[in-house]
């Protein structure tokens, strides 16, 4: 059957693609934000019945930093050091849509073969815990940018987090809370380090970055 | 019954006629007579002995005194061997008889005796693999093929280029020689005998079919041109005349297929992972041969690289079979071999009839760069309109014979893709991905090859505009006719080709479903009906066109340039530049050099800019020559026994053969 | 009765095809506040070019004026494939959408090597984008087309747009809306409308379809305007019917219906072009590999 959540979810996987095949800055942290934001909807739908507490403030928390906090922050950094949009990636956005194509497939392949002691809400959650996980993987290794890296921890925090919801009866509160926190310390850490990195050499090319080895 | 005389006294003629051409080298005409009576009275035979029988169905054995140890000359004639005779003579004839006005043109340049041999000893030596059953004669065939092509590919060896174009090609064909030694060694020792048919009643163990099977397709992959063991053959096949490079990319590496094929007819219950390998390297030949093809230059090397392409479509096809009789559905089984077959048969008619096109527009101009040339279409309409022909039918459009062989694939993975369990279904939408992308890029790059090539205005005066002889027109008018008779007809040859397919059945498979042919046979007469429509279609169209213009005015005019005054031939788009944004998009997998000086002033001048570019093999620039390179530094220790002193040598064979007597007589002990 | 009613459909859609091409005008002149051209404007243009001699160039050989003739006779078999309402067409079989997609090909083959005819540089870059795109394209159709196959497990284009139905949307309405969208993504490109290429602009170095025929005239040129209608038509019907499965049971008026929902399409597409600009070259092939990956996508998840 076809519920809103699985809607959401190939929503959410689209989001992915969208990132790997956007060049401008500014439309990775938007649509960063949009995935903070069906997160947090999936959060409260993936819930049969009525949700606890516990499940609105995870998902209240959710919107909050990723859909507001981080991307008005991410802004706050791109305004900042004055960049628009990431320019000759080592890995062309055409390659990186067909990478995504790739790991998705995969991503499929492994949510059936790994077993689980419970089952997820929906037969896709796994797969795109996984999926999210190499698109956050996919940015990081091949973009150059430093904020587009920072968006690819972010992306594969959020494939963590969709790990937590879809086991949330088995996953502690505070687990899912402590990396929340990790998270919001690390790009508070990473919006100091680009503001550095941007004084120091102008740049926010992390290719820059080997000039600091011996 | 006539069969097997026809047989051998084919082989025979082909062996008398290169024997004496071989001795009759200084004589031109001669040897041009000789070699291609021979040939084609040879072909002939041939035909007829793979026609009778098919038309008996039953098979016939050829069973000969032999002396040579472990070998026995022992030929059967089986549906599938039939088929690949049929492809091997019936193109030969034609090839022949191109063949002879191609070559005397050279008569006062070169001796056309060893050509001739050549090639008469290439026909011969891919009948004996075909049809042989014992492991060491078909590899003496093999070998044979491998030489006799080596000396056609050498014919203008006398150039640096040429030479090392033929000595790679010498190494490729025996680095897959020595795969196949090693499976029909492995294979005798287990089933006992070189005999073939030992084997098949042979019950080997998994492992030994894993490592027989790999060593299949490193062996037989590399003579059919697969993709990472293809980089001789763009090279080698533009440098053979051009009537040999239609004989070799149209039939020889088909050889390779052949042998492909016999292995798993010959290996029982094939296991999926074998389909799954296919269909990957199936994937990269055609995609990698179709992409390598559009960065092409020279007329020539273009089509070589497409014949890696439809090498690549075969084997999908052939890994789709393998996909159908792994998972037990026979009806999809014979999809995928038909669809093969018939792409082998089709691939052969196109390919030859494209290599034949390219030999007569080198002829009238000299060169075979895309870039050179233009507008030939005026002044050679009938290779231009055969051309046409071959393009449309290698880019695997309706109503040509391409299509059909595609479509049959195509049907045959969606079948799959819906019936197979994962990830069998997979792999099947993989074959989808890989035809349409190639169905895509094959019309840009024939579309580019033919657009350049015969239309626009020429980019250089066409030296001798001398007309075509009748002997090198017809045979491109008959394959040029038979890629629209199959295009249009499938039915009848398909009905010809179940046989050959169920032939690749192991034995222990049930029998094809009776529904399954006819329903295949029902789709095809769709697709005739389909074309015939068109056919209709467009000449009703075209007559109310002619209807509406009939009486109005018609005038000739200059093409809109824009109001540029003085437009030039040289300002048309070139290959280079029509190919160049595609090549973009595909960048990541096909480096390729550009080389471009710029002039710093305002006004350039003529001589300070000029610009270049070409894209060298992939697999050629860093996989083959870094591992030679290694193989070289790490064996050049052996250098040391290399003295060229005549006397060292025979004092190491004597050694070698004492070492060898001591340690035999020693085992006897 | 069935083949009455084919007749009907198939005559019908081969005389208001040029129609949607005025919708799309209308919608545009709309929303630029002008009043637009009548909407039979289409028909005026065609009939007033068949009435025309021809020019041609000199260069050019007969390759330039078969070509829109072989484009036409492929088009019209393309129609014959539609279904008719909600019942599959007399010339359904398996493997159809197959023969569709490469009647397209040769179609497009033929006006690469006629704008190659002319010898113009301005066609052959034309020529060149064209076959660039395309392939990209069709990528994109087939793959879609596979992931509907997938889903409906039929191989006729009649039995997989038939099939589809509300509740197929209420089970896998992902696959469907992800297919649906690839297709359109596919018509825009196929028929030559913003943003992959501007049919109104008049630099030949912007253009793609536009430049490809700047040397055909008369009669040829209005076979050309009355293909790229008939383009419309064809893929426009296939993705209402993906769209919009609803069905009254009655075949006359199943079909009335996807006549009036490929308008609904044609007002899509011109709200698209009043309110976009052209992409830039380089970035229309990034839109057509996201086609490709939204259908590759489908049937991904159509596998499962």
């Amino acid at each position: 059957m076809l519920s809103w959540l699985e809607a959401l979810i190939i929503l959410l996987v689209l989001t992915n693609f969208a990132l790997l095949g956007s060049s401008r800055l500014a439309s990775l942290i938007r649509l960063v934000a949009l995935q903070g934001m069906l997160l947090g909807i999936i959060t409260i739908a993936s819930q049969p019945g009525a949700a606890s507490a516990r499940i609105y403030i995870l998902a209240l928390g959710n919107i909050a930093t990723k859909c507001l906090l981080f991307p008005w922050l991410f802004y706050r950094a791109v305004k900042e050091v004055n960049i628009r949009r990431e320019v000759e990636p080592y890995v062309g956005y055409n390659l990186s849509l067909l990478a995504g194509v790739i790991s998705f497939g995969l991503s499929l392949w492994l949510g059936d073969r790994l077993p689980f002691p419970t089952k997820a809400f929906s037969d896709l959650a796994v797969p795109t815990v996984f999926f999210m996980l190499w698109v956050g993987l996919l940015l990081i290794i091949s973009r150059n940018k430093a904020i587009t890296q920072v968006v690819g921890y972010l992306v594969m925090e959020n494939g963590i987090y969709l790990f937590g919801i879809s086991f949330v009866e088995a996953a502690p509160l505070f687990v899912e809370l402590g990396v929340l926190l990790d998270v919001i310390v690390g790009v508070f850490i990473m919006g100091i380090i680009i503001h550095q990195i941007d004084r120091q050499f102008d740049t926010l090319h992390v290719g820059q970055l080997a000039n600091l080895k011996d | 019954m006539a069969g097997p005389h026809f047989l051998l006294w084919s082989e025979l003629c082909f062996l008398c006629a290169a024997l004496i051409c071989c001795f009759a080298s200084s004589n031109a005409r001669l040897a041009s007579i000789v070699g291609a009576a021979g040939s084609i009275i040879g072909c002939v035979l041939g035909l007829l002995s793979a026609t009778s029988m098919l038309s008996m169905g039953t098979s016939f054995t050829l069973n000969l005194p032999c002396t040579i140890p472990l070998a026995s000359l022992h030929f059967k004639v089986d549906a599938l061997s039939a088929l690949f005779l049929i492809l091997i003579d019936g193109l030969s004839l034609l090839f022949t008889l191109y063949g002879v006005s191609y070559l005397y043109e050279y008569r006062s340049k070169r001796s056309l005796g060893g050509p001739w041999c050549a090639f008469n000893l290439l026909v011969a030596s891919m009948g004996v693999v075909v049809t042989s059953q014992n492991g060491v004669l078909f590899l003496i065939g093999w070998e044979l093929m491998a030489l006799s092509s080596f000396f056609l590919v050498m014919f203008e060896g006398d150039s640096n280029k040429g030479r090392d174009v033929g000595i790679t090609y010498l190494i490729a064909t025996h680095l897959g020689t020595l795969f196949l030694l090693v499976m029909f060694i492995l294979m005798a020792v287990s089933s006992g005998s070189f005999e073939f048919d030992a084997f098949r009643t042979h019950q080997p163990s998994r492992t030994l079919l894993t490592t027989l099977f790999l060593c299949a397709v490193i062996g037989f992959g590399t003579k059919a041109g697969l993709m990472p063991f293809h980089v001789w053959l763009p090279e080698a096949h533009p440098a053979a005349p051009s009537h040999v490079s239609a004989l070799m990319s149209g039939v020889m590496i088909k050889t390779g297929i052949y042998g492909i094929l016999r292995l798993i007819s010959l290996a029982g219950m094939p296991p999926l992972w074998w389909g799954w390998l296919l269909i990957g390297m199936g994937f990269v030949s055609a995609v990698g041969g179709v992409l390598f093809a559009l960065a092409q230059h020279d007329l020539k090397k273009l089509l070589a690289y497409h014949s890696v392409e439809n090498i690549g479509i075969i084997v999908l096809g052939i890994g789709l079979g393998v996909l159908g009789l792994g998972s037990g559905s026979p009806p999809l089984a014979l999809t995928g071999f038909l669809g093969a077959l018939l792409h082998v048969i089709n691939h052969g008619i196109f390919k030859g009839l494209l290599f034949l096109g390219a030999g007569a527009i080198f002829r009238a101009t000299g060169t075979r760069q895309l870039d050179e040339l233009g507008g030939l279409l005026k002044k050679m309409p009938a290779t231009g309109y055969c051309f046409l022909i071959g393009a449309l039918a290698i880019s695997g459009l309706p109503p040509l014979n391409g299509f059909v062989s595609e479509f049959l694939i195509y049907i045959g993975s969606f079948r799959g893709g819906i019936e197979l369990a994962q990830p069998s279904n997979l792999f099947c939408f993989i074959i989808i991905l890989g035809l349409t992308l190639i169905g895509g890029l094959a019309c840009a790059c024939f579309s580019k090859a033919f657009g350049i090539v015969f239309l626009g205005e020429p980019r250089q005066a066409v030296s001798s505009s001398h007309t075509l002889p009748p002997a090198m027109k017809w045979p491109m008018i008959i394959l040029a006719g038979l890629c629209i008779a199959i295009g249009v007809f499938p039915v009848p040859i398909v009905r010809f080709l179940l046989p050959c397919a169920s032939q690749i059945f192991p034995v222990q498979q049930p029998e094809v479903p009776f529904s399954a042919m006819t329903s295949t046979l029902n789709l095809l007469t769709h697709i005739t009906a389909t074309s015939l429509i068109l056919l209709l279609l467009i000449f009703f169209i075209f007559r109310l066109r002619r209807l509406f213009l009939g009486n109005r005015k018609v005038t000739s005019e200059v093409t809109w340039d824009c109001g540029y005054a003085k437009p030039t031939p040289r300002m048309q788009y070139t290959a280079s530049s029509f190919a160049q944004s595609i090549l973009q998009l595909f960048q990541p997998f096909l480096p390729s050099h550009k080389a471009l000086s710029r002039s710093l002033t305002y006004f350039p001048g003529s001589e300070s800019i000029s610009f270049s570019s070409h894209t060298p093999d992939h697999f050629q620039q860093s996989f083959y020559w870094p591992l030679f390179h290694w193989v070289d530094k790490r064996f050049s220790i052996l250098r040391r026994f290399q003295h060229g002193k005549m006397q060292v040598y025979v004092l190491f064979i004597a050694a070698a053969l004492i070492a060898l007597l001591i340690w035999q007589l020693g085992a006897v002990q | 009765m069935i083949s009455l009613s084919f007749a009907v459909t198939f005559v019908s859609s081969l005389a208001v095809a040029p129609l949607y091409l005025s919708i799309i005008n209308k919608t545009k002149a709309f929303f630029a506040g002008r009043q637009g051209p009548p909407l039979l404007q289409p028909y005026i243009d065609i009939w007033k070019l068949l009435n025309k001699g021809a020019v041609y160039s000199k260069t050019t050989t007969s390759i330039l004026f078969v070509s829109p003739v072989i484009g036409l006779g492929c088009l019209i078999i393309a129609t014959a494939f539609l279904p008719v309402g909600r019942t599959p067409s007399i010339f359904a079989f398996d493997g159809d959408f197959i023969v569709l997609a490469y009647l397209f090909a040769l179609m497009r083959f033929f006006f690469i090597i006629a704008a190659l005819d002319t010898g113009s540089s301005f066609e052959g870059m034309g020529a060149s984008r064209e076959a660039y795109f395309a392939t990209l394209t069709e990528v994109a159709f087939i793959l879609g087309l596979a992931a509907m196959a997938k889903k409906t497990g039929t191989l006729c284009l009649s039995g997989m747009l038939t099939q589809i139905s509300g509740e197929m949307w209420k089970q896998s309405g992902g696959i469907l809306a992800l297919t649906a969208s690839s297709l359109f993504i596919v018509l825009l490109s196929e028929c030559a409308r913003i943003p992959i290429d501007d049919p109104n602009t008049h630099l030949e170095l912007t253009m793609i379809h536009e430049v490809m025929v700047l040397d055909h005239s008369g009669p040829d040129f209005a076979l050309i305007h009355y293909l790229s209608c008939l383009k419309f038509w064809i893929i426009g019907s296939v993705l209402v019917r993906m769209v919009l499965p609803a069905t009254v049971h009655s075949a006359w008026l199943d079909q009335a219906m996807v006549f009036a929902a490929v308008a609904g399409i044609a007002v899509a597409v011109g709200l698209i072009e009043s309110s976009m600009a052209r992409l830039k070259l380089n970035t229309v092939p990034q839109l057509l590999v996201g086609a490709s990956t939204l259908s590759a996508l489908a049937l991904l998840l159509g596998l499962r």
